[in-house]
């Protein structure tokens, strides 16, 4: 018979986190912190109104680009968050979570050979995406020394006459990196300059713990050159209810909403009945969520720095980043002997890029208490790593 | 910083200074003197301990008691509150809009008892007009605690 596959599909790498989840699904008492979602229940009103769009008999499609009422609230979110005034009628679409608007955001842009630009470490989708749309990825590998920070000249030394897209996760998964209007204003002058469009994964915009988050959609002259993607898992706890959307210059968000409209036909009806609940009343439970978050970041960035353990303050996300090159281990390594002798699973900097070496994510999305027997048991094996040396 | 340590205490008053001060980016004394000086503000009144007597050998029996009263000339309705708080039985009292006036938290070792204090005591208060009490079956949530509830994390272990 004949080889049916895809050799773009069987070239790309699996994610580098399947491994530790079959070991750590068979382990008892194992602790995560590998888990990339809030630990919170999706606020009940958020979730009683979904109950009741089904009580209603909502269940039918939605027009393709989302629910007018959802993209409406969208428009006001932004408005009011970040002072960009997207139209509702063309200028965004509501998506199968930020990760289907990764994915026909670029489809919509790309030309075969284009190269997209991706900082890394950064979530594992974009680099398969921009290959899958036939781009040629173009990796930045960031540095801890600039707090994990997209430098001007890290970019610029990545342009070429091919450039089209720069994907800027920011704040960003795994290492919790912010960028701050200084730093987006040096960027949005080089992608200005180069002629090129930005892909800014806001996802976690709700969740920083300096100042407010700042889209560079919101600079002079970026909205056109932008396409802002953002949604409902992280900041609303809602990751199981897959609901995303992207903002954009209205050329952009219609190619998106033909690729949308071929491969998704729309989002779950009944997650954009309740996003549309989130984002009018969903203020106070979302200062809640990040309130905790907060202090557990508090607390962990006071557990490593009592252990001695390398690591920046991160002002994003739910994600700390730790060094361990100290222990001449490869971050695999590491994480595999923490996982088998002390039962802590943590995901190697590697899954997020090769210049995640020498790091781990550890997430804070989990209670305190959890969190303190996972602290307990990551200084014991630290402790025992630095005596045998 | 005092929203958000009346928010955390007002979950775990057991928790020391030093973790609070973690937790809020602050120093210890800073949480020392911010908490004392809510103790003195009497904002916060006292810590307390939410127990679930059901799984105890302990009975209790707990009512809650709605109380019409004729409010009295000068005093409105703090004088025959307090003539009702000050049984040692009473848990709480609050002064309610609506269809009643008072509502009592009683807390007895039987049903008998709780009668009695009803009949007894309660009732033949000059200014109490009538009486409805209410015996609790059985409490899910209280103090925005779940009851009995174990939780249980139904994340995949991990995800990217």
């Amino acid at each position: 018979m004949r080889n049916f596959l895809s050799d773009k599909v069987t070239g790309l790498k699996p994610s580098g986190i399947r491994k530790f989840f079959d070991i750590v699904s068979e382990m008892q008492d194992a602790i995560s912190l590998g888990v990339g979602e809030p630990d919170f229940d999706t606020p009940w009103f958020i979730r009683d109104e979904g109950i009741y769009s089904l009580e209603r008999g909502r269940t039918f499609y939605t027009s393709n680009s989302g629910l007018k009422a959802l993209r409406q609230e969208i428009e006001n979110y932004i408005q009011r968050t970040q002072g960009i005034s997207y139209d509702s009628n063309n200028e965004i679409i509501v998506t199968v979570g930020g990760s289907e608007a990764i994915d026909i955001g670029l489809r919509a842009v790309i030309n075969p050979g284009d190269e997209v630009i991706i900082p890394q470490p950064s979530y594992v989708s974009y680099e398969p995406c921009a290959i899958l749309a036939d781009a040629v990825p173009v990796i930045i590998n960031l540095k801890a020394e600039n707090e994990f920070r997209l430098k001007p000249q890290e970019l610029l030394s990545a342009i070429t006459d091919k450039t089209k897209v720069l994907v800027l996760p920011y704040p960003n998964n795994p290492t919790g990196a912010i960028m701050e209007r200084e730093d987006l204003e040096e960027i949005a002058k080089i992608v200005k300059d180069k002629d090129i469009l930005v892909m800014s994964d806001e996802i976690y915009s709700a969740l920083t713990y300096k100042d407010k988050h700042i889209s560079i959609a919101s600079l002079d002259g970026m909205k056109e050159r932008t396409i802002l993607i953002n949604g409902f898992s992280k900041a609303y706890a809602m990751t199981g209810w897959r609901l995303g959307y992207a903002c954009g210059p209205k050329d952009i968000i219609a190619q998106m909403t033909k690729i949308h409209q071929f491969a998704i036909m729309c989002a779950p009806t009944n997650s954009q009945y309740a996003a549309v609940e989130a984002l009018k009343k969903g203020d106070e439970e979302v200062e809640k969520m990040r309130q905790s978050y907060n202090q557990r970041r508090r607390y962990l960035l006071n557990q490593f720095k009592e252990m001695n353990l390398e690591c920046f303050e991160p002002y994003g996300a739910f994600y700390v980043f730790p060094c361990i090159k100290e222990f001449n281990m490869t971050s695999e390594e590491f994480a595999t002997k923490l996982l088998m002798e002390e039962k802590v699973a943590v995901v190697p900097g590697t899954a997020f890029g090769d210049c995640g070496e020498g790091y781990l994510r550890i997430s804070y999305a989990y209670s305190i208490d959890n969190l303190k027997i996972a602290m307990e048991r990551i200084k014991n094996f630290v402790n025992k790593l630095r005596n045998n040396l | 910083m005092r929203d958000e340590l009346l928010a955390i205490l007002e979950k775990n008053s057991r928790i020391d200074f030093k973790e609070l001060a973690v937790l809020l980016g602050v120093t210890e004394e800073q949480v020392l003197e911010e908490i004392s000086k809510l103790e003195k503000e009497n904002i916060i009144c006292a810590y307390h301990t939410l127990i679930n007597w059901e799984k105890t050998d302990i009975e209790k029996v707990t009512a809650l008691i709605e109380v019409k009263v004729t409010p009295q000339r000068g005093q409105g309705f703090d004088h025959i509150a307090e003539r009702i708080y000050n049984y040692p039985e009473v848990k709480s009292v609050y002064l309610i809009s609506g269809g009643y006036d008072l509502l009592v938290t009683l807390e007895e070792k039987s049903l008998k008892e709780i009668a009695a204090f009803v009949s007894d005591k309660l009732s033949t208060l000059d200014s109490v007009l009538s009486t409805a009490t209410h015996f609790i079956l059985k409490k899910y949530k209280d103090h925005g605690t779940l009851i009995n509830k174990t939780s249980k994390d139904e994340r995949e272990v991990i995800t990217p």
